[in-house]
């Protein structure tokens, strides 16, 4: 168990390392001179010789990555051009407002998901698994952003029962943070929903298919019990892996979710950081968005032995 | 591996209702997106100031825009934008996969470690986030969004790909054609990658839809397809400026983009249901 822990920890470096070099160049592209590029369209020759020693232009590439990475790890992430504050300010208050609209988008998707795609898979080729699935495909087509319009003219204007613009941090004040919460959430996690459900329905009729399942209905075990003790739990073990990898799907669907409905979250900073040309907040909202989606499936994959026993990491 | 197929009677494909719809559905975009380049009842970019906003009619089946626009023909010009880039996409995308891949599970070694470590790492990117990453450090336009659309799902092919390889670099018909002396290259031409066709295909089928959503997704955001043109995409993000004076102007775009995405997904499940039958349960 150990071994299998200090392993998955121990492969995730070299991603970690990779995509974080990825980030650090991107801003290299950038035609002109990347010191001029991170301190923005000012004339400004201290600030500018300033940025310079500070990125170790003259100096190899890897060691002005390295550099950077330093700078990265104690938390300096450069200052924003637009806003003249530190970017890890920005990512910070940014990144609750993304946490708050996914963690519970995740959370309907999977409740939604599970029980749907098991009662699916155990109806198998009837008509309540035909409907469960013609759902899942249907929204699973429909883009969330133009789910969020829909949902927002609906339910918004014409029956005004949520507020359509804006943002209330549910930490302040929770109920009506909660009602500009209600449609961003559920239009996110519908969407993601119809890929779950067929997720879930697919791994449960593998397990479904499998002789011990047989084996308990023969023995007499009531339906229940032999879907929920035998079935459900051992098809668990996919459905856990594919939230992490759901949650990346999230993270850039919230990107068009936060612009729909004018959340101030990681996407929406982002998507204006690239309107403003300020390199420095496109450059951390990457940054951050990567990280946690590399350390969000990392959990995922460390907890994947609770699920599946079989587990162990191989050589 | 001759066991499993001879446990199930090979299925024969009778195409389904879902596949049926599905392949309407996308016949009809395909259509569209070609009756797009050729012929629309109105310049999709002709701005008439005298029919702002107006509702829908017989003149103008499905009401104009702020400018005064048709919306059918921007629907139309709008087809033929997105189902360019997401054709290019999915192409670019899944030849140099394919070829990344296959040479990475063939010839395996330090070449297999560093392809696999270089995909791990862009797929910690959710693919959006890459295209956005790439759209910002570019000038933009269509080219720009097929190429960050490209470079983004690279990785998911390479991975399936090399995968699929891995397995049939094992079988006993490559060692046969390795034994009857013929050249690594000839086997892996001749023998390994025209069994991966079907599974390419299937995959290819699903990065159209992924391009394509995500085309709308960059050009709703204002970062995809540069205005005056049309893309269905922008025009949903011009509509929620109209929302209470014209709803239906975010009707139609959105219908267009779900609809087609329902074409691709049946058609994909379908392709699935005969290509790859590891997935047969999906």
């Amino acid at each position: 168990m150990t071994r299998y822990l200090a392993g998955r920890l121990l492969l995730t470096l070299p991603t970690l390392l990779l995509a974080t070099a990825l980030v650090f160049f991107m801003v290299r592209l950038v035609p002109g001179d990347p010191a001029q590029v991170l301190l923005g369209d000012v004339d400004n020759p201290a600030a500018l010789a300033h940025i310079r020693a500070t990125l170790g232009l003259d100096q190899p590439v890897w060691l002005q990555y390295a550099r950077w990475l330093g700078r990265v790890l104690s938390g300096d992430l450069g200052i924003s051009i637009v806003q003249q504050r530190p970017v890890a300010a920005l990512l910070w208050s940014a990144f609750g407002v993304t946490a708050s609209l996914v963690i519970p988008a995740v959370l309907v998707a999977v409740l939604i998901a599970i029980p749907a795609g098991s009662l699916a898979a155990w109806k198998h080729h009837r008509p309540t698994d035909t409907a469960i699935m013609a759902f899942a495909t249907l929204f699973l087509s429909i883009p969330s952003f133009w789910l969020g319009l829909l949902f927002l003219l609906v339910f918004g204007i014409e029956l005004d029962l949520f507020p359509v613009v804006g943002y209330v941090c549910p930490c302040s004040d929770w109920r009506a943070g909660l009602r500009y919460l209600v449609l961003p959430v559920f239009s996110l996690a519908l969407i993601e929903t119809g890929v779950l459900v067929r997720m879930v329905r697919a791994s449960t009729l593998e397990v479904l298919s499998l002789e011990y399942v047989t084996h308990a209905r023969a023995k007499g075990l009531s339906e229940w019990i032999v879907m929920w003790r035998h079935v459900v739990r051992n098809a668990m073990a996919p459905t856990w892996a594919l939230i992490g990898l759901t949650l990346g799907a999230l993270l850039g669907g919230a990107v068009v979710t936060e612009t729909v409905f004018t959340l101030p979250g990681l996407g929406r900073l982002m998507v204006e950081s690239i309107f403003a040309r300020d390199y420095p907040v496109v450059q951390g909202c990457m940054l951050l968005i990567t990280v946690t989606y590399v350390a969000v499936n990392l959990l995922i994959e460390l907890t994947y032995p609770l699920f599946d026993p079989g587990v162990r990491l191989e050589r | 591996m001759s066991d499993e197929s001879a446990r199930e009677p090979t299925r024969i494909a009778r195409p389904g209702p879902g596949a049926i719809i599905g392949l309407i559905l996308v016949a009809a975009v395909l259509l569209a997106a070609l009756t797009g380049s050729i012929y629309t009842p109105f310049d999709p970019i002709g701005i008439d100031a005298d029919n702002r906003l107006a509702a829908p009619s017989l003149h103008h089946w499905l009401g104009t825009d702020e400018w005064g626009r048709d919306i059918t023909s921007r629907l139309l010009a709008g087809a033929t934008v997105s189902v360019n880039i997401g054709l290019l996409t999915s192409l670019f995308a899944t030849t140099a996969g394919t070829l990344i891949g296959a040479a990475a599970g063939f010839i395996g070694g330090w070449l297999d470690r560093i392809v696999i470590a270089v995909m791990d790492a862009l797929l910690a990117f959710p693919s959006l986030i890459m295209a956005l990453g790439i759209v910002a450090v570019t000038n933009g336009g269509q080219m720009a969004v097929v190429g960050a659309l490209s470079f983004a799902y690279v990785p998911s092919v390479v991975r399936v790909v090399r995968a699929s390889v891995l397995t049939l670099r094992r079988k006993d018909f490559v060692d046969a054609s390795t034994v009857m002396g013929n050249s690594r290259a000839f086997t892996l031409g001749r023998h390994i990658l025209p069994n991966t066709v079907g599974m390419v295909i299937v995959l290819a089928t699903s990065l159209f839809g992924w391009a394509l959503l995500a085309e709308s997704a960059l050009s709703f955001l204002g970062l995809g397809v540069p205005p005056p043109a049309p893309s269905w995409g922008g025009m949903l993000a011009d509509s929620r400026n109209y929302f209470e004076d014209a709803p239906w102007l975010a009707l139609a775009p959105g219908l267009a983009i779900a609809a087609t995405l329902l074409g691709i997904n049946l058609v994909g499940d379908a392709l699935r249901d005969r290509f790859d039958p590891r997935t047969r349960y999906l």
